[in-house]
């Protein structure tokens, strides 16, 4: 089992899937327990990954990824495509996230979801694998199969179990995702061929790639990271490519929110983390410029951007849901500024924010649905002194807003405390320009809180609401423990993310000062200055810079 | 035993609230007071404790005058130290913010006023709420504000600190918001809360520049560092830090222009006015700018800026509360003066004597809101002191305790007030003679103010309904004791720090002193010219009781009789300026014009709100129409090319050759009548054709 | 003395011969289609019969490996099976269809 966890986490939930498929679909209580079970199965077996992969972390593993299985190349040679999973601390709080996720949105759309029950739930257990897929490949033509897979199940989610504008949401959803990925195709068959090049081995082992992808002459590579960065900006969402966001969040049902905003939205940062910074240093620390602004400005900019204007916009709206969505932006806004702070500080702050994110405004997409089931509308102006109907709910509700907005002891501070102190290392005028959000936060959330929650009931549809069920309730526990445990001792996590960060900080910025015997300071991968003398480059792909071959 | 368990006083009250949130709504009233009145007596005898030790710890020789850690475990960040930043000279620090906890004289003196003081609202609260739904809930959120204050005041270091910054952030919202079916209620809370939340923005920054400049958060690094003479007085660097930190001051100790929150903060309960808005938590911003004394010293333009903005409040919600109406209004408008009192002190350098304000302050604050909570309960929930008068003999108790505190606060000789407001003046005289003025003026008014509001309310006539006048009545027990408790340290709790120049020998400094040791320059007065100055400090001292005694005899002459219908002096004298004070200077109307956008000036909506408009029409428009428009030219480029497609490409290139093999095909196909053994006919007989051709070629 | 009852290789060439023409006679002339495909694999086995003759013919020149005949023969058994089974799926559907097996009235091929 030690040696197989990733794989059986992987693919628990395809088989539920696939024995849902057995299941006559007019029997919809057996073809939920069954979804249940598996999604909680699928959690379970996520469970010893746990103190396995904490044992590793108390002896100061060195190896960069860890539980590896399979081989390079081994599930088509011939193409140098292989079945490779592996992960890190980056990626193992992922994983549990979006295990714990999956089975929290699968258990809260027991009565969401009427038709089509068992089509539903196959496609959510699909959904589950891809995304987990994408979290543990080490390898490129894998990663992009399951990043492709987990567009069609989301696709379907949305526009069969949407709202009524379910359509337009699912389709501008799928092809903007789309276009974004193919670019990133691009991307990947550039860094494959041209591994190709300079070692004659096609591989598309991230590994591997990892080698060579940093010595790409800066005039290739600063597109090559500007497809990547369209592909994973558009899945963050970033600034100026976040309007799918709001249209798919708002048709999409309860559950899919949940998946959509805690899970699907992390895959674009955990793209940054894993594939932007280590392939593409020299474009990062290049200090060319575009509109007098570098690379690495945009990306600060655009986050800032996201930050103040998702959470202007936020403030702004008359539906739940939107308002929700729209705070989204504002959060993922904190990641990329942490990524792209490139300080052990901003990137772990970034990673633990996403999982901050998916706890929090996953709950909140739940908390949303609830409403939703009871009500049928998501228009804010609908409600008024639902404290006074339903005070088990409000209490939950508001100790969620309190974490998403950042409230100290809560998720949520942790994360972006962690972010703004490393941006503000970096530059204060950054992180000066990002603490309104904070402020926005709380304006935001709190306006909508008295306007749903606060005064006397008015509108008499709102006058026998029932309380919370105990399955709504159970939904709620597991989200409300890890924002307690966030908050109130987040060092665990922190070590988790110590050496994945630290390694990836070393391989964009070598120069930054680590304290003496880091985690990993002796194999940080080669930097581009010292490895230029010992890799082949061949004229064809880098034509001037291969000084020290003759 | 106490002081190695510090962290347990914070953690007590904790507890309490935990218990509400998990069984209080199936607990009895009682049982929800002996729990939550329970755990803060304990943290009250717990500090006590703790306080005891402490001076005994800290005058052994090896510990003298040091401040008392414990680190319960780290909190952000990894004992390790890789996650390391560049602080400003580039060499590497680590984030580390402990779950520690600090005693030092400073925050004894917090520690010890904030349970005790906890201790007698939370007595009177059982009182006071026992017939409102809600118990458990209030009582709950009470017990959650201890938590969070103790915190700040026992944290060791900055993000411990603001930990419990915003903790009594929340708190206040939710006891402000505790009637939350009230809209005025909910708006207060969000009021606050947000309002806070700039200031918080502000401590944030301030706490950044902390960790960038000293590369630690905690006290007692950041103090030693800033001590150590590496930093030159005036460094830019740290006079931006301590101004935003002062700005997260005045979010919380509600200085201008951030003071907007807490005279709406009335809303809550009369018991959360007195602890959480008069006598503790507004006192946070002081403790932390008093907390960062090292720094400050090093900023002398923080300084100014801190005194200035002090002295201004104090005069400006002086001025404000001369002519309000609600008797809980006057209170909170005189608590937002009495706070630029303190910040006026720690700008001027006298921290000691700020802090000490704050202590004296507590007492009689919470005492008079107390005591106002006591008359709004005679009165049968009326606050507007224009219908109250000659409440004196009905409700004794807490007439004599209100007199004392109006006594205190308002300067007269032998109470608490008294001592701390005029070493206050007299440090401010020494720093700047307008800050002074501006001062004298202030008590001029508080004096006046505070009588106007004993005047109306307990002589006079009395001006309330007859239904109301038969119900009147004095408080239960729960609630004129611990009125008592507090008028007696109202009288007392200003001899602590009686000044030299009174024959004192000020305990209370000498306690402070190495809280606030930062060298020569600072808070001693140079010893030459002292008895120079005695004869100054004097006068200025009859001058401020001749200042109290005027506004007492102006209060008196002007509503000693007051009746139905009686006319305010302000108000017949000078309209105008009487209505610019009614409205509080129309500064939340302003506010709602510029920054928030709830007011639209003509057609535009300006402020937070006029941007998020903006913002979504922009996004709705430009960026998702950017989106739309692509997709809308991707489908008319579709709709082209599949028209050239059907007709061109398929038309003419294909179907064209095809509709001509047709027609050339036709004779041909004359043969095919589509009988498969037709054609297996045809096959054989051809293959049999082939064999005997080759056969007999 | 022996020749008139030994059975020669060529005696079963001509009984291939027999099957195969009898087979081609069939799909040639009759009309339901489930003989058609009856004389089908009568042609198919008159094939079998050749090869498996052949190759014991050339075992007797080459030696007991030249089994490649056989081995085509089963290769045709199995291609038999597939294509009767094949063949009477397409019948099926034909006759749910039309309700007729009859194969000349199958012209959809015409144009």
């Amino acid at each position: 089992m030690y040696n197989h966890i990733l794989s059986i986490i992987l693919f628990t939930p395809l088989v539920g899937a696939i024995l849902l498929l057995f299941v006559p679909k007019d029997n919809k209580e057996a073809i939920r327990w069954i979804a249940n079970i598996f999604a909680f199965v699928g959690f379970l077996v996520s469970i010893p990954l746990v103190p396995w992969f904490w044992a590793l972390v108390q002896r100061q593993d060195k190896a960069p990824f860890k539980f590896i299985e399979g081989a390079v190349n081994n599930w088509i040679p011939s193409i140098g495509a292989g079945y490779v999973l592996g992960i890190d601390g980056i990626s193992f709080l992922l994983i549990m996230l979006t295990t714990l996720l999956g089975w929290v949105s699968i258990l809260s759309s027991w009565t969401a979801i009427e038709n089509r029950v068992k089509e539903y739930y196959i496609w959510f257990l699909v959904l589950q694998t891809g995304m987990l897929g994408v979290f543990m490949a080490l390898d490129f033509f894998l990663f992009f199969v399951f990043w492709e897979a987990m567009l069609v199940p989301m696709y379907l989610l949305i526009g069969i179990w949407g709202g009524p504008r379910k359509l337009y949401a699912a389709i501008k959803f799928f092809l903007y995702t789309l276009a974004g990925s193919v670019l990133m195709l691009l991307g990947i068959l550039f860094l494959y061929f041209n591994h190709h090049a300079v070692t004659g081995v096609y591989t598309f082992s991230i590994q591997e790639l990892y080698k060579t992808a940093p010595h790409v002459p800066f005039h290739y590579a600063v597109w090559l990271f500007f497809a990547f960065f369209v592909g994973f900006a558009i899945k963050v969402p970033m600034f100026p490519f976040h309007t799918w966001l709001p249209d798919a969040h708002v048709e999409a049902p309860t559950a899919g929110s949940v998946i959509l905003a805690g899970v699907l939205l992390k895959m674009g940062t955990y793209g940054f983390v894993r594939f932007s910074l280590p392939f593409f240093p020299q474009v990062l620390s290049n200090p060319a410029t575009f509109l007098n602004v570098t690379v690495r400005g945009w990306m600060i900019g655009l986050s800032l951007v996201a930050i103040i204007y998702g959470a202007l916009v936020s403030l702004m709206q008359k539906d739940m849901k939107k308002l929700v969505a729209y705070s989204s932006v504002s959060h993922l806004g904190f990641c990329t500024l942490g990524i792209f702070a490139l300080t052990p500080l901003g990137l772990s702050g970034s990673v633990l924010q996403q999982i901050n994110h998916g706890i929090s405004t996953g709950a909140l997409f739940l908390i949303v649905g609830i409403l939703y089931e009871r009500r049928h509308t998501r228009e804010i102006a609908e409600y008024g002194g639902i404290s006074n109907v339903m005070p088990v709910y409000a209490t939950i509700t508001m100790i969620m807003f309190l974490s998403s907005m950042g409230l100290p002891l809560l998720n949520g501070f942790v994360g972006e405390f962690t972010i703004l102190q490393g941006t503000f290392m970096e530059n204060w005028k950054w992180g000066a320009w990002a603490v309104p959000g904070v402020v926005l936060a709380a304006a935001y959330l709190l306006w909508l809180y008295q306007r749903v929650f606060f005064g006397t009931v008015t509108n008499p549809k709102n006058e026998k609401l029932h309380d919370l069920t105990p399955r709504e309730v159970a939904t709620f526990v597991p989200l409300i423990i890890m924002a307690f445990w966030i908050g109130l001792y987040p060092k665990p996590f922190f070590q988790i993310l110590e050496q994945p960060v630290s390694q990836i900080v070393a391989t964009v910025r070598p120069d930054y000062p680590q304290p003496k015997g880091a985690v990993n300071a002796e194999q940080q991968p080669a930097s581009p200055a010292s490895a230029s003398a010992t890799v082949v480059v061949p004229a064809a792909v880098v034509p001037k810079t291969a000084g020290g071959k003759q | 035993m106490f002081l190695s368990h510090i962290w347990l006083i914070p953690l007590l009250p904790a507890l309490g609230a935990t218990l509400m949130f998990f069984f209080g709504r199936r607990l009895q009233k009682s049982s929800v007071s002996a729990v939550c009145v329970g755990v803060v007596v304990l943290a009250f005898l717990m500090a006590c404790g703790a306080v005891w030790q402490y001076t005994a710890w800290s005058s052994t020789a090896e510990h003298l005058h040091q401040p008392y850690q414990t680190i319960l475990y780290t909190w952000l960040g990894t004992d390790t130290g890789h996650l390391t930043y560049a602080t400003h000279d580039g060499t590497p620090a680590s984030l580390q913010a402990d779950a520690g906890f600090l005693l030092d004289p400073l925050s004894s003196i917090w520690l010890l006023f904030v349970t005790g003081v906890g201790m007698l609202i939370h007595v009177y609260s059982i009182g006071y709420m026992g017939h409102e739904g809600g118990y458990y809930r209030f009582f709950g959120y009470l017990n959650l504000f201890m938590f969070s204050m103790l915190t700040l005041v026992l944290a060791n270091n900055y993000a411990l600190m603001f930990v419990g910054w915003e903790g009594v952030g929340l708190c206040s919202y939710l006891l402000i918001g505790f009637y939350f079916h009230r809209k005025s209620a909910s708006d207060a809370a969000n009021k606050a809360f947000i309002v806070n939340r700039i200031g918080d923005a502000g401590f944030l920054l301030g706490m950044f520049f902390i960790a960038w400049y000293f590369g630690s958060l905690r006290f007692v690094d950041v103090t030693a560092a800033a001590r150590s003479g590496h930093f030159a007085i005036g460094d830019p660097i740290i006079t931006a830090a301590t101004l935003l930190l002062f700005v997260g001051a005045c979010g919380k100790s509600a200085q201008l222009p951030l003071y907007v929150w807490l005279p709406d903060a009335m809303e809550g309960p009369t018991p959360v006015s007195a602890l959480i808005h008069a006598a503790t938590m507004v006192t946070a911003g002081v403790y932390m700018v008093a907390r960062s004394n090292a720094l400050f010293v090093l900023a002398p333009k923080s300084m100014m800026v801190v005194a200035v903005v002090g002295a201004l409040t104090a005069i400006f919600a002086a001025s404000i509360g001369l002519v309000q109406n609600d008797i809980k209004r006057v209170l909170a408008y005189s608590t937002v003066s009495q706070l630029g009192y303190m910040f006026l002190a720690l700008g001027v350098g006298a921290f000691a004597a700020g802090v000490f304000h704050v202590f004296t302050h507590a007492f009689f604050k919470a005492l008079l809101f107390l005591g106002a909570g006591s008359v709004i309960h005679a009165m049968s929930g009326e606050q507007d002191i224009r219908n109250m008068g000659d409440l004196a003999g009905k409700i004794p108790t807490t007439f004599r305790t209100m007199f004392v505190a109006t006594l205190a606060i308002a300067g007269i000789p032998g109470l608490a007030g008294f001592f701390s407001k005029d070493e206050i003046l007299w440090q401010a005289w020494k720093y700047n003679h307008y800050l002074w003025a501006i001062g004298f003026v202030t008590a001029l008014m508080t004096a006046f103010y505070m009588f106007r509001l004993v005047y109306l309310t307990f002589y006079s006539k009395p001006r309330m309904s007859h239904e109301v006048e038969h119900h009147v009545h004095e408080s239960p027990k729960s609630m004129t004791w611990p009125l008592v408790v507090l008028a007696f340290f109202s009288v007392t709790a200003g001899y602590l720090g009686v000044s030299p120049s009174l024959g004192g020998s000020n305990h209370f400094e000498k306690f402070l002193e190495p809280v606030f040791a930062n060298g020569a320059e600072t808070v001693e007065a140079p010893p030459a010219g002292e008895e120079g100055n005695r004869g100054i400090e004097y006068l200025l001292m009859v001058l401020s009781v001749a200042a109290a005694g005027a506004g007492w005899f102006m209060a008196s002459r002007a509503y000693g009789n007051a009746d139905k219908g009686f006319t305010e002096p302000i108000a017949a004298a000078a309209p105008p300026v009487y209505n610019t004070l009614l409205n509080k200077y129309y500064v939340d109307e302003g506010y709602d014009y510029v920054f928030t956008g709830r007011r639209k000036l003509g057609d535009v909506r300006l402020g937070t709100m006029g941007l998020g408009e903006a913002s979504s029409w922009f996004d709705a428009n430009i960026v998702d129409g950017a989106v739309n428009g692509a997709g809308w030219i991707t489908r008319l480029t579709a709709t082209l090319s599949s028209w050239w497609d059907k007709w061109i490409i398929d038309g003419i290139g294909v179907n064209g050759p095809a509709i001509l093999a047709r027609m050339l095909s036709y004779p041909a196909r004359l043969f095919e009548w589509g009988l498969v053994q037709w054609y297996a006919l045809v096959m054989t007989a051809g293959l049999v054709g082939f064999v005997f051709y080759y056969v007999y070629h | 003395m022996d020749a008139m009852l030994h059975i020669s290789t060529l005696h079963y060439l001509v009984l291939g011969a027999a099957l195969f023409l009898l087979g081609v006679i069939g799909v040639l002339t009759r009309r339901n289609v489930v003989i058609v495909l009856m004389s089908i694999e009568l042609i198919l086995n008159a094939v079998n019969l050749n090869l498996v003759a052949l190759s014991r013919y050339w075992q007797g020149v080459y030696g007991p490996n030249a089994l490649h005949g056989q081995v085509f023969a089963i290769f045709v058994i199995t291609d038999a099976a597939a294509e009767a089974a094949v063949g009477l799926g397409i019948l099926i559907a034909f006759f749910r269809n039309k309700e007729t097996i009859n194969v000349d009235e199958v012209n959809l091929l015409k144009w």
